[in-house]
């Protein structure tokens, strides 16, 4: 307990929010509760700017290293006396990076939202489960215990489900939001696991005193959980790994990404906050704070790397072929995410060796800038266009100005282009890569490539291509409340970079020394720039190469193109073997024999009831004879039998 | 057998009883039911003489018993004739079996 | 074996054959006075054991006011000449079988248990007697049960006149 208290505001102040707004917001604020929503979420802004500031400047440091301060601990839950549920708020630099990161993009989607959803009948119900999403995330970057992280984790899945559902009249939104949270749902089912091994093993459930007795080499626990092993792996990598899973599930990496196309049904506002910026990076957020555990197991290391660098080859190659925007930027997402997932596997703990953990949170913050200001420029051009697909999209720049130039800017962001925010951070990723696994660095550097691809693809077809055909601009670009967010975005997207966030977040909490190598450099950023000319050539104005280079590629441009049927995989799984084999059986026991036996015992009274009714004959001198015949008996009984 | 002492007594008062209790659960017709009724409590009054005479003669207690049973036996032969034309009145019988409304 | 014995096997075969009688004639008529004269019979009973008042009681409330009200009920509510219906099989048989048990059951205690008497003082009941510890409000006094049931008498009466009383239908 310290001066940090009124960090507890932090996530408190949305919590009221969305009380409020989601009990009265319907009938007493109507379209007030856009203004209470961005209010409340204004002020947690600001004492996350203010908290990062205390924090990263002012007292954070102890000789140079920054420490972790619980600011509050309250003791919920004792299992044991060793074991208990804590709600706490651990201030370390990634948790203070996320509540800024959290809350300025939220900040940023509540305000652009005005304008966006105006008009829209369950307005008052949308910003409640914005702050309820805002909540959740807050809390689950805050966690000091590991349980707590996993309440917030499923809270997180419920506001996603809420939000991607929103435009429940339409049952594809409704089957989008299903999806996103049974994939979650079952990939959380490893986080608990993975949870109760490392619970088990190191006797705590709060992150410091795990971390601590699991990664000093002498510790009983470190020496319990490494020599237990179950099919071929120690115990450890198998906490781990089910922990990974459980992130991998809601970062949407290979095989569990499935639901983030889908989420594009929700609103874009939504998919800008939760799926570009803030949900999809738990799982980042999540290694990176159980991160001391993993770099000491080598294959746990290996599948983080392995998985996120496959998921971005794939998101990559996928999102090359896709002709809804966000659809695009889905995959863009994932591709990203797999990005700062190897950036984390490449890395070790302490010194330079943790180059790729603080590559990976830098990735994570710049990313979140120049990904929501993709989002909320497609929100802008859907608004207009009223349609997702490329096909009704062209030459907007001129309609559109400010969408236009802060579009580009996020582009060449995520191109890798200098001086803009991801050049810097890619860099990084990509030195740690070469340092370390050159076969994830060539697969890195061809994804990068890729990526401008497809991103300037994606650019040329909405802005440029053909001559625009938008019948009604009655609303032209938008409310001054949709221009303002893009605006900061990309000023945001353009400086963000220079931010020395290697001096702040690093995995020992010591200052990093990093510079850039233009040699080095210069390979990523020529392949980036190669991948724009190519895009510009093919798609600056419309023409037919596209389609050709499209027919030649034949099959695996088709099996790009439906995301290499891993759906259709899916869904024979569960159609054809969970459902008719253990579905339809387990519904036949439960309705034949755990009802039936119901059913048996109520029969079965009814029948003897009605058998007994028959003493009830109306006759007195029945009711006369039972009677006697019962004093005889008592009789009997009391005289003679009883000793 | 040259004497006779409570035992005999009471062995003739306890076949009265159950003599009473045959016609009680026997009988269809409510006005000899109230007859089994009076010799079940005509038993009952043989006992207390018996048990003043033999057990305790100094005293006068059951027979003083005995006339206050023969009293209230005839109070509550008259409300159960009472009784029984009123139930004739409604069911226009006195067969005790169909009086059965209590019936599940 | 004197005269006194073979007097009370003969009134007790009396009182329990007519008993008998009683419950089993079919003819209601024949019942009531089978019932007459078992009741004469204990009023004999009565005789033998020297409670003379107790005899009296018996024959003028017993037999000549409960046994003439049973007849005139009998009068009132049915043809008294016709037969009775038979009772039913099962019944017959099942409660034969409860009485004869219950019967032995308690022949078996009172045999076990036999009474003696506590004090062997002469029984003398003297009409005198009676009615002064009947009024007498001392110890032994039975003013109050006097008191009470000539109340329950009353209230008796009243009842019965009530409970069959014809309603007369008012007009609202």
């Amino acid at each position: 307990m310290n001066n940090y208290l009124y960090i507890a505001l932090i996530p408190l102040l949305p919590l009221a929010s969305f009380l409020l707004l989601g009990l009265f917001g319907r009938k007493y604020f109507k379209t007030f509760s856009g203004t209470v929503g961005t209010g409340s979420l204004l002020a947690s802004a600001v004492l996350s700017l203010f908290t990062a500031y205390h924090y990263f400047f002012i007292d954070g440091k102890v000789n140079g290293v920054f420490q972790k301060i619980i600011a509050f601990k309250y003791t919920w839950l004792p299992f044991s006396p060793n074991v208990s549920i804590d709600m706490g708020i651990i201030l370390d630099p990634i948790s203070v990076m996320m509540i800024v990161v959290v809350t300025f993009v939220s900040l940023m989607v509540h305000v652009f939202s005005l304008g966006y959803m105006k008009g829209e009948e369950r307005f008052a119900t949308y910003y409640a489960f914005l702050s309820l999403f805002t909540f959740s995330m807050l809390g689950l970057v805050v966690s000091s215990n590991i349980f707590q992280i996993y309440m917030f984790w499923e809270l997180v899945g419920v506001s996603s489900f809420l939000l991607i559902g929103y435009y429940f009249e339409k049952p594809s939104a409704v089957a989008a939001a299903k999806k996103a949270f049974i994939v979650t749902r079952f990939a959380d089912l490893g986080f608990l696991i993975g949870i109760l091994i490392l619970a088990f093993y190191s006797g705590t459930l709060d992150f410091g005193v795990l971390i601590q007795r699991l990664t000093s080499f002498q510790s009983p626990e470190y020496l319990n959980i490494t020599s237990a092993s179950f099919l071929g792996a120690s115990m450890l990598t198998w906490g781990l790994t089910l922990v990974f899973i459980g992130g991998a599930g809601k970062s949407a990496m290979f095989p569990l990404h499935i639901w983030l196309p889908d989420a594009m049904e929700g609103p874009t506002p939504v998919s800008a906050l939760i799926h570009a910026a803030t949900m999809v990076v738990a799982g980042v957020y999540l290694v990176a704070r159980l991160f001391p555990v993993f770099s000491i197991d080598v294959t746990a290391l290996q599948i983080v790397t392995y998985v996120g660098a496959f998921s971005a080859l794939l998101a990559a190659i996928i999102a090359c072929t896709q002709t809804d925007i966000k659809r695009v930027l889905a995959y863009s997402t994932m591709s990203q995410i797999g990005y700062m997932m190897f950036a984390l596997g490449v890395s070790k703990y302490g010194g330079d060796n943790g180059l790729g953990y603080m590559a990976s949170l830098f990735h994570l913050f710049t990313h979140a800038f120049f990904k929501s200001l993709l989002f909320l420029g497609a929100g802008a051009v859907i608004h207009l266009v009223h349609s997702n697909e490329m096909k009704d999209m062209g030459g907007l720049r001129k309609l559109m100005p400010i969408t236009h130039i802060t579009f580009l800017i996020a582009c060449l962001a995520i191109a890798g282009i200098p001086p803009f925010a991801g050049f810097f951070s890619k860099e990084e990723i990509l030195s740690a890569a070469f340092n370390s696994n050159k076969l994830i660095y060539a697969v890195a550097v061809f994804t990068s490539g890729l990526t401008a691809f497809y991103m300037f693809r994606l650019y040329y077809t909405i802005f440029w291509s053909k001559d625009a055909h938008v019948h009604d601009t009655h609303h032209g670009e938008g409310t001054f409340s949709m221009k303002l967010p893009l605006l900061i975005l990309g000023a945001l997207a353009l400086g963000a970079g220079f931010v020395p966030i290697a001096s702040l977040v690093t995995s020992d909490g010591a200052a990093l020394e990093t510079h850039i190598d233009v040699g080095f450099s210069a390979l990523p950023v020529l392949l980036a720039v190669a991948g724009i000319v190519l895009a510009t050539f093919l798609y600056k104005n419309e023409n037919s190469k596209p389609q050709s280079i499209a027919t030649s590629f034949g099959s695996l441009y088709k099996a790009a193109y439906r995301k290499f049927y891993i759906d259709e995989v899916y869904l024979f799984i569960t159609k054809k073997i969970i459902f008719n084999l253990i579905g339809r059986p387990a519904a036949w026991i439960d309705k034949n024999i755990v009802d039936g036996f119901m059913n048996l015992l109520a029969t079965t009274t009814a029948k003897i009831s009605t058998a007994i009714k028959g003493l009830q004959s109306g006759k007195v001198q029945n009711y006369a004879l039972y009677f006697f015949g019962g004093i005889i008996g008592l009789a009997v009984l009391i005289i003679y039998l009883w000793k | 057998m040259n004497e006779i002492t409570v035992t005999h007594i009471l062995f003739v008062s306890t076949a009265l009883f159950f003599i009473g209790m045959y016609g009680l659960f026997t009988r269809r017709n409510m006005i000899t039911m109230l007859m089994a009724v009076e010799l079940i409590l005509n038993s009952v009054n043989i006992n207390f003489v018996a048990f003043n005479k033999y057990v305790y003669p100094g005293k006068l207690d059951g027979i003083f018993f005995t006339i206050f049973v023969i009293t209230i036996a005839a109070a509550e032969a008259a409300v159960a004739i009472a009784i029984i034309i009123n139930l004739y009145r409604s069911h226009h019988s006195i067969d005790v079996e169909d009086a059965s409304e209590l019936k599940y | 074996m004197n005269a006194s014995v073979i007097i009370f096997y003969i009134i007790s075969a009396f009182i329990l054959g007519a008993g008998l009688l009683a419950v089993t004639a079919r003819k209601i008529f024949r019942s009531a006075i089978w019932l007459l004269f078992s009741l004469i019979g204990i009023a004999s009973l009565y005789f033998w054991m020297e409670v003379e008042f107790v005899a009296a009681v018996q024959i003028v409330v017993y037999v000549g006011g409960i046994v003439v009200l049973i007849i005139f009920s009998i009068f009132l509510t049915q043809k008294s000449g016709d037969e009775m219906p038979k009772p039913v099989k099962q019944r017959a048989i099942f409660s034969a079988l409860a009485v004869l048990f219950g019967c032995g059951f308690v022949f078996n205690l009172i045999r076990e248990f036999g009474f003696t008497s506590i004090n062997q003082q002469p029984f003398e009941v003297k009409v005198s007697d009676i009615g002064m510890q009947m009024l007498s409000t001392s110890d032994y006094g039975f003013v109050l049960p006097f008191e009470v049931v000539s109340i329950l008498l009353l209230a008796a009466l009243i009842g019965c006149i009530v409970i069959a009383m014809k309603v007369k239908h008012t007009e609202k």
